[in-house]
Formats: structure tokens, sequence, C-alpha cells
């Protein structure tokens, strides 16, 4: 693993942290009665917010081929911090295997599966939060993934994730021109993205 | 060793008969019904829809194969309407045979069948009309049928090395083939793209019908008598 590659595991190291502290400082002045303050993620006010407030947007989203090489990187807001193209390429890689490596690693106790099945797969990495930002991670039956950065306040990433995937198997997959695992250059799966996650 | 009977050793011995033929085993498969896409009533056209994803695959294919087979792309568009010249040739006796009973008439001229296939093949195929139908103002042997978002080219983006390609190229040759069925021939049907720097509609496509000149003036002969 090269230097950048480190410097963004690092990263998000530091986010998770950030957000932990975060959370601390939310229980120390806030006085909450309910039982479910872990899921607190941000200022009680934000529920009473109308729907449609400035902070809750899609960043970005990756496509992540089979072999863990990039093949879509998209960012939806303006004024985004960006990385350079490498790190990306290896954003994706090292996501990739951390993904493979959740989905090897399991605590619970293994669930009965009848002889000579196979052993049902698990999900691996569903999301991972810090307190700017959610990674929404959707894999599809044939290994592709879909990445999703979003604000945490953003609500059903799953719901716009899967959507993605839709406009993915339309425009891509039933576009004769583009060729399996290589970067997506598709001028109407652009289009309907945009149109999808750009707001105006 | 007792082998088999020794046979005459003449040229009997290389003569073996044909083994005999299997008996005829279909490989089309039945639904649960029995009842195939043949046993159907060529008249029901509201069930008949299928599905545009099941289309959509199809259609990726065949510009697959063709696009793998030609250097040019005038020669995929040449392949692709040659595919689709024989749906237009059969959907013409289709679609007449559809009409309500005792109305059905052939489209004998010029502008009848450009009314047909805007209107009644349009609807047929797509089940919307196409968007317009203009006469063509330097040539009056060409007309134009305008389709803003072709329902073939829905989900397929051209690259830009071959920008120029228009996949509705099958649905031109389906038009040749219509106009060749009923008599009213034309020097070729082609689809052109014509949403340049169109914000509403980049998809905007242009199919034009050159008739041959003869066509044109036995046309104006059944006008004027």
């Amino acid at each position: 693993m090269s230097g950048a590659g480190g410097n963004a595991t690092q990263q998000l190291r530091l986010a998770r942290h950030h957000h932990r502290n975060q959370r601390q400082s939310h229980y120390s002045h806030t006085s909450f009665t309910s039982t479910d303050n872990q899921n607190v993620r941000c200022s009680p006010f934000a529920t009473y917010l109308p729907t449609n407030t400035p902070n809750r947007v899609v960043f970005a989203l990756l496509i992540i081929n089979k072999a863990g090489g990039l093949v879509y990187n998209r960012t939806f807001a303006p004024g985004l911090q960006k990385l350079d193209g490498n790190d990306y390429l290896i954003l994706a890689g090292t996501f990739h295997g951390i993904h493979a490596i959740s989905r090897q690693i399991n605590p619970a106790p293994a669930a009965q599966h009848l002889p000579g099945y196979r052993r049902p797969p698990t999900t691996g990495l569903e999301s991972l939060e810090s307190s700017h930002f959610r990674l929404t991670c959707f894999q599809t039956p044939t290994g592709v993934k879909f990445l999703l950065f979003t604000s945490p306040e953003q609500p059903n990433t799953e719901v716009v994730v899967r959507r993605c995937y839709e406009i993915y198997g339309d425009y891509v997959m039933k576009n004769p021109f583009y060729s399996m695992e290589m970067p997506i250059r598709v001028e109407k799966f652009d289009r309907a993205l945009g149109g999808y996650l750009v707001r105006p | 060793m007792p082998g088999p009977v020794a046979a005459p050793a003449d040229k009997e011995d290389n003569f073996k008969p044909l083994p005999p033929t299997k008996p005829f085993q279909s490989t089309l498969r039945y639904p649960s019904s029995r009842k195939s896409i043949y046993d159907r009533n060529l008249n029901r056209t509201r069930v008949n829809e299928s599905s545009l994803a099941s289309f959509a695959y199809l259609f990726n294919t065949l510009i697959t194969y063709h696009h793998s087979k030609s250097g040019s792309v005038s020669e995929i568009e040449t392949r692709l309407n040659r595919a689709g010249y024989p749906i237009g040739t059969k959907l013409l006796d289709l679609l007449l045979y559809r009409q309500p009973p005792r109305t059905a008439t052939r489209p004998t001229r010029i502008l009848e069948l450009l009314q047909f296939v805007h209107g009644t093949v349009w609807r047929a195929l797509f089940n919307r009309t196409a968007d317009a139908l203009e006469q063509g103002t330097e040539k009056k042997n060409e007309y134009m049928i305008i389709d803003n978002e072709p329902l073939v080219n829905s989900f397929i983006s051209i690259p830009k090395e071959i920008s120029q390609l228009n996949c509705a190229a099958f649905v031109a040759g389906i038009i040749e083939g219509m106009c060749d069925a009923t008599g009213l021939s034309t020097d070729g049907v082609t689809a052109h793209w014509a949403g340049e720097g169109d914000e509403l509609w980049p998809g905007k496509t242009i199919f034009l019908l050159r008739f041959k000149e003869s066509v044109v003036e036995r046309d104006e002969a059944l006008k004027a008598g």
C-alpha cells in the first residue's frame, strides 16, 4: 500500500474519532429520556427542520467493479474537496479489500445450514458513518459495488443507492457500446444520474 | 473366434444402411397453458405488448453482432436496415388485417402511406404516433418522419468516435420494407440525428424517405386524373 492509501484510511479513522467526541459532547449538553439515544447523530432540532434543508446532500457516487477497480466516479454537490484521480483509485481498491474482510469476519456463531449447500453469504460492509458524511455501500449479486457518499442527515440512502443501480442497469447494461468492467463513459447514464441526484 | 458371418467380399461390404430417422421432436418450449405465441389470435393487440427490457437486450445483441462484423458506420446502418426490412414487409399485411372489419384499405398514394406509417405503424410499434411529418423543401420526392425520442434508442448512448451512427436505422429498414410492400418503392430510407444542441430532445431523429422518381410521377398522374 502506498503512502497516499495510508493517508486515506487515516483520514477515515480520524473522522470517526472526531465523530465519537462529538457524540459525547451531545450527551453532556442534552438530556435525552428516550433509550435509543445511541442513534442520535446530529442536533436534535434537525428533525424539526423542513424536509428540503440544504444540509441534506448527496455528495458523490463511486462504482467499483468486481475486481476492485474504480469504473465510475462523480460528485454532485458544488464546492466539495476533491482527491486527485490516483487517490480515488486507491480509495476504491482499499475499500474493496476492507469489504472483502468484513464479509469474512463474523463474531456471531455460524448459522446452521444444510449440508451440501454453500454457506449463505454475508453482506459485508453496508454503511460507514462519521460526523460529516455517511457512506452507503450496496453490492449487487454480481459483485459490483455502489458507494454513495451523503451528508449524515440524508434519509433513505438505501433507496437512493438502489435507484442508482436501476439507472445503471438501464443505461449502462443495456447499452451495446459499453464493454464490461471498463470505466463507464455513457452519456445517457450521466444525464439520468444528474437528473436524479443533482439539486437545481 | 466366432466373428460375424462373413459378408460376401464385394462392394456391399462398405454399405451401411442409414439410421432410421428420429421422430420429430419440437424444441419449442410451451408455457403452462400450452399456448405459444403462434396460437394467439392475430387481432389481439392489447395483450401482445412485450417487455421493453427484453427488447432492449435483444436489440443490444443485434447491434453488438453487426458492430463486430462491419468496418464502418454506414455498414452497421445498412446491416440494421436489412434486419428491419422483412419486418416491414410482413407488418403491412398484419396491420391491414387488424384494421376494423370492412374498413381496411391499402395505402396506394404517397400521402396515404406516409400517414399510415406516421399513425398506425408507429402506434402498433411504439404505442404513440410519430412527432412530425414533413416534405423536403428542395426535392419533391423526399419526405421526413420525425421522432423526438425513438424508442429503440432509449437505452443507447453512441460513443464519440462513431457519433454519426443512429441505431434507429433498424426502424428505417422497417419503413423501407413497408414502402416496398405497398408498391411505392424508395431509393432507401435512412435515419439521421437532428437533436444537435436541442436541450429538450437530444435524441431527435429524422427518417428520410426518398421515393423513386417513377413512383412520384405515377402519384402525380393519379392525382391529376
